[in-house]
């Protein structure tokens, strides 16, 4: 989330789309309601008559995975009808910004970008790029009417995207999608706010990233990110999502959203000079700038005293992908279906449950020498070999279930959506023999790190110069329990040596050796501070010479009445509650609406450090120095190289503005939009157990995957608690009254549904919350699933099993994210 | 004044409540005694389930938990808590977790429980033995080179990649902070580069 979950009660128009936070995320329901006491309207679009749209003001349907389409025909509702905040758009985005007259797109290529390469399903990206002057800064037109600046070729693009079109591809009934235009795009003044939340709902899409762009685009246009009630909003699914992607528990990234190596970054200097992006824009920020700070601060957390200046601070003892190579989920499960992988770690997770094409994951952890499952329950995973249709006897896996103890039973923070680290305490001791995830962690580093050091082995160096300082050590040197308070404090990041300011004449101390980093602005290059993640330096902190963790705050003051709460728990970065928060101030630095002001510039009050007039008040400024308009003053979007927003973005596959494609697997033989039926760079996988059926009599309906309240994820920490399961004991289909009706189907029968990859039971759910869409003239029928359930538990199998038997193995271009959301299925009586 | 269920059981411990209610309340501080978490312990903790980080109050006695309900200072909840939340309590006391390691053999029929220190050594050995087996050092790769009359060719070159290419890792984002920054530590320091997690799918 750009802003937080409270901050929706500042909002005028909150737009529930790609997510059903009344089902999935309750009590945010708390603060939506909140704005709608005050006034606000609730927008829902949604597939289904959700349980938010049950609560909302409006609510259009839309069928699965046309989004581009509908978000589209909002831009041209946008763009059409002047709706747009004209300064916040010419000031903070790259709107005025002049394209490379080359430059194509789908409105002059049918559906394609210039550039496109169809053998490879790839881009070359030369013309997407900007015009620029003899200083190295892209060209602008304030006026927003030269036909190649980025405003025009956006108005171009879209012009496609008419109310007429828009309907006939989504299935939204046009006077409910003018409602929505009409709706959203009234927060394009200053004195009004609009807020979007989004889910899976969008994510799990071939054209995924693209969802989420889009409305992005929409939030610049109408000036709604950056203040208080807007922003763009990713309600995320587990409690910790937010935290472990800080911590770069995956392929693409280190912690602190720094990239993991690859091959070609040959030393740290390689590595620091192509991953800084470089600006000559001299009001741009341009944060990333700090990354050989950041990079070299995290080789001496992880490798402590042995991370020298000589030896390049462990860079070589990381491992290495290739350039270009893609290590992602479907990619993983691939391989391991070919056989690549010996053993495997599924740790908290359920992946023969929650990935998509379940049935392939099931086949492939059959070809693993050995399998470790760390949960709280048995589950699918850890006992796949004797799951439906599988002979035990046949599997040689080797298979250990490691019981870890719940949260209750441990200590340590998590990190919400709205990317507060909240820290939580040990209340009982484990259940069982059950541990803390950490102290499993713990043992296998000492065993591995053991036998390296007895036996040597293939290149011990990364495993026997690993730094692990975390508490009171045995006589073997081994720590006998873990503090987490001291591998919080690694994170934040200490002073390894006395550090000074050398740009003043005497040097002037910053930190002392020993003390904890106050903030990342002081973590440095050259080894002499440590952080373990420096979007969390400031999270554990020196007051009055102790160390205070920053995450067990618990002050409820909130002056402002926005609901900061800047004492309450911790938020990344540096406390800030609302990123970008610079874009709610004018170039002189005065709110656009003063009556929610979350900052401003008091250009006469002295800076208490530099003695010089000019203050920030209110949230924690992103980035320093003055406002935009001042002299030596910044631009709000300090993350990017421009310092400006990109409407045109240039680092996506499929091209700098979202296009609408079809889902793989989708109920139209041709994209009305253009002759590209789908997206034109995604990974198609080949093999048989990855087929596809698009326009298939076999598979008719369009099929979709949600949750519940009472369940979570694969249902593993919630088919075991009785009252959950009690109150929603079984996978069950929705569909609406017409297709039972036309498909002989009762409600409370049981059926199967089938897709090219799989079948699953289920209850049939006739309801009036699905209906069916008139689409392109004919009439497409929508069905929905939660995804909730497995054989192995409950253990009569009257839950019956995964929908992700279903689900195709294709992902979004971008972040292969699985298309969960939009297949093709059939429904039978059972 | 509003009195919200906690405050009110803070109050009742003196008579500051009388005098700030200007009520007698002695029957309701009776009932207050009574109350099963009148000598529990309490500690706070953050809804495990979804993102929105629901604050929640835990009472614990005798090593048990006997009681959860929502945080009602917690800002964002305000006491409130979702089906799940309100469901947390069973996840501490619930006879299906897993108590102890369980093992099945290849070709095994059945899990049987195995002491900790066993499997963890096994484990640790099999780590060792396949990634001893898949590290690589190096991977071909096709480099621009500069040759001394300053022309560009295109050169095979073997450059140094050290990783694990026998063993991937998925989860966690059921973890602590702290657990997943020194798990990543730990698999990396291994050399795998197939790690993966919930936020992909």
């Amino acid at each position: 989330m750009t802003n937080h979950w409270i901050d929706l009660k500042n909002s005028d128009v909150i737009l529930a789309m790609g997510a059903n936070p009344a089902s999935n995320h309750p009590i945010s329901m708390k603060w939506i309601m909140r704005a709608r006491e005050k006034g606000a309207k609730l927008i829902c679009v949604d597939p289904r008559f959700s349980q938010t749209a049950a609560k909302a003001d409006l609510y259009a349907p839309i069928r699965s995975g046309t989004d581009i389409a509908f978000l589209g025909g909002m831009i041209s509702y946008i763009l059409t009808n002047d709706l747009y905040f004209k300064e916040y758009i010419v000031n903070y985005t790259n709107a005025a910004f002049l394209v490379n007259p080359d430059f194509k797109g789908p409105s002059d290529l049918d559906g394609l970008f210039s550039g496109y390469d169809a053998d490879k399903r790839k881009y070359d990206k030369t013309t997407w790029t900007f015009q620029m002057d003899e200083t190295g800064v892209p060209i602008k037109d304030l006026s927003l009417s030269n036909p190649n600046c980025v405003f025009q070729l956006l108005k171009k693009q879209y012009a496609r995207y008419t109310p007429e079109k828009v309907s006939g591809i989504t299935g939204t009934p046009l006077d409910k999608l003018l409602e929505v235009y009409k709706l959203y795009a009234s927060t394009g003044t200053p004195d009004r706010a609009g807020t979007e939340c989004y889910a899976m709902g969008w994510t799990q899409h071939t054209v995924g990233t693209q969802n989420v762009r889009a409305m992005s685009m929409i939030q610049l246009l109408l000036g709604n990110v950056g203040i208080a009630g807007g922003g763009i909003n990713a309600l995320r699914g587990e409690s910790n999502v937010q935290g472990s992607t800080d911590y770069g528990i995956l392929f693409h990234i280190l912690p602190g959203y720094n990239p993991t190596p690859n091959a070609s970054l040959v030393d740290l200097a390689t590595y620091i000079e192509k991953t800084s992006p470089k600006t000559n824009e001299p009001k741009s920020v341009n944060w990333w700038a700090h990354r050989g700070k950041y990079i070299t601060s995290y080789l001496k957390a992880i490798y402590g005293e042995a991370a020298t200046k000589d030896n390049d601070f462990g860079y070589s003892w990381m491992p290495k992908i290739d350039v270009g190579m893609n290590a992602s989920w479907l990619m993983l499960f691939d391989k391991m279906f070919q056989g690549q992988f010996d053993g495997f770690f599924a740790w908290g997770q359920n992946p023969a449950c929650s990935g998509a094409n379940a049935n392939k994951t099931r086949t492939a952890l059959g070809k693993l020498k050995w399998l470790v499952n760390v949960n709280l329950f048995d589950n699918e995973t850890a006992s796949f070999w004797r799951g439906p249709g599988v002979n035990a006897k046949d599997i040689q896996t080797e298979v250990f279930m490691l019981p870890c103890c719940s949260s209750m039973e441990k200590e340590g923070s998590i990190t919400n959506s709205g990317r507060w680290g909240q820290w939580r305490y040990k209340a009982i001791e484990p259940l069982g023999e059950s541990r803390p995830d950490a102290e499993i962690i713990n043992d296998l580093f000492f065993k591995v790190r053991e036998l390296y050091m007895k036996e040597g082995g293939a290149y011990p160096d990364p495993v026997v110069n690993l730094s692990w300082e975390y508490g009171e050590k045995d006589s073997s040197g081994k720590i006998k329990h873990l503090d987490p308070h001291a591998i919080a404090k690694e994170i934040n990041g200490y002073y390894l040596e006395d550090v000074y300011d050398t740009k003043v004449d005497p040097p002037k101390l910053i930190g002392k050796k020993g003390d904890l980093v106050p903030s990342f602005v002081f973590l440095q290059m050259d080894g002499t501070t440590s952080s373990g993640n420096w979007l969390y330096c400031n999270s554990y902190i020196m007051k009055d010479g102790k160390p205070v963790n920053m995450m067990a705050r618990r002050g409820k003051e909130d002056p402002t009445g926005l609901g900061l709460f800047s004492n309450w728990t911790w938020s990344w970065p540096v406390n800030r509650r609302i990123i970008y928060n610079r874009a709610s101030v004018d170039p002189q630095g005065q709110p656009w609406d003063p009556k929610r002001p979350l900052m401003n510039w008091n250009a006469t009050k002295l800076d208490a450090k530099s003695g010089k007039p000019g203050v920030w008040e209110g949230d924690v400024v992103d980035g320093g120095g003055g406002p935009a308009g001042t002299e030596k003053g910044k631009l709000p979007f300090i993350m990017k190289p421009d310092g400006v927003a990109s409407i045109f973005g240039p680092g996506l596959a499929e091209g700098p503005f979202p296009e609408h494609y079809e889902a793989l697997e989708c109920p139209l033989e041709t994209n009305s939009m253009s002759k590209q039926r789908i997206n034109p760079t995604i990974k198609i996988f080949n093999d048989q157990a990855d087929a596809f059926y698009s326009c298939d009599l076999r598979f008719p309906y369009v099929g979709t995957t949600y949750r519940v309240s009472e369940h979570w994820q694969t249902g593993v920490m919630t088919r075991h608690c009785s009252w959950l399961l009690e109150m929603q004991p079984q996978n069950f289909v929705e569909m609406s009254v017409e297709l039972g009706k036309e498909l002989g189907i009762a409600n409370g029968e049981t059926v199967i549904v089938s897709s090219g990859r799989g079948e699953v039971k289920a209850v049939a759910l006739v309801s009036e919350r699905f209906k069916p869409f008139k689409v392109e003239n004919t009439t497409v029928h929508q069905v929905g699933l939660p995804w909730h359930y497995g054989w192995q538990f409950p253990e009569d199998g009257s839950g019956y099993d995964s929908v992700n038997l279903l689900t195709p193995n294709v992902g979004d271009a971008n972040t292969m994210i699985p298309e969960s959301k939009a297949f093709m299925v059939n429904v039978r009586k059972a | 004044m509003g009195v919200s269920r906690r405050d009110f059981i803070k109050l009742s411990g003196g008579t500051v409540l009388v005098a700030s209610l200007g009520v007698n309340l002695d029957p309701a501080k009776a009932y207050a005694k009574d109350l099963r978490i009148k000598n529990a312990k309490q500690t706070t903790t953050v809804c495990p389930y979804c993102s929105v980080g629901c604050g929640i109050l835990v009472h614990a006695e005798n090593g048990k938990i006997i009681n959860t309900e929502g945080d009602p200072d917690h800002p964002i909840n305000e006491g409130a808590l979702c089906a799940k939340g309100a469901s947390v309590w069973q996840l501490a006391n619930n006879e299906t977790r897993v108590k102890k390691p369980m093992y099945r053999e290849p070709g095994g029929t059945a899990w049987k429980e195995v002491e900790w220190d066993w499997a963890l050594d096994r484990i640790a050995k099999l780590v060792k033995e396949s990634r001893d087996k898949s590290f690589k050092t190096v991977s071909k790769h096709k480099v621009k080179e500069k040759l001394a009359d300053g022309t560009e060719v295109e050169v095979e070159k073997d450059l140094v990649v050290n990783r694990t290419e026998g063993i991937a890792h998925v989860g966690s984002a059921a973890l602590d902070n702290e657990e997943c920054y020194i798990l990543q530590k730990l698999i990396r320091s291994w050399g795998l580069v197939y790690v993966e997690h919930q936020a992909r799918i």
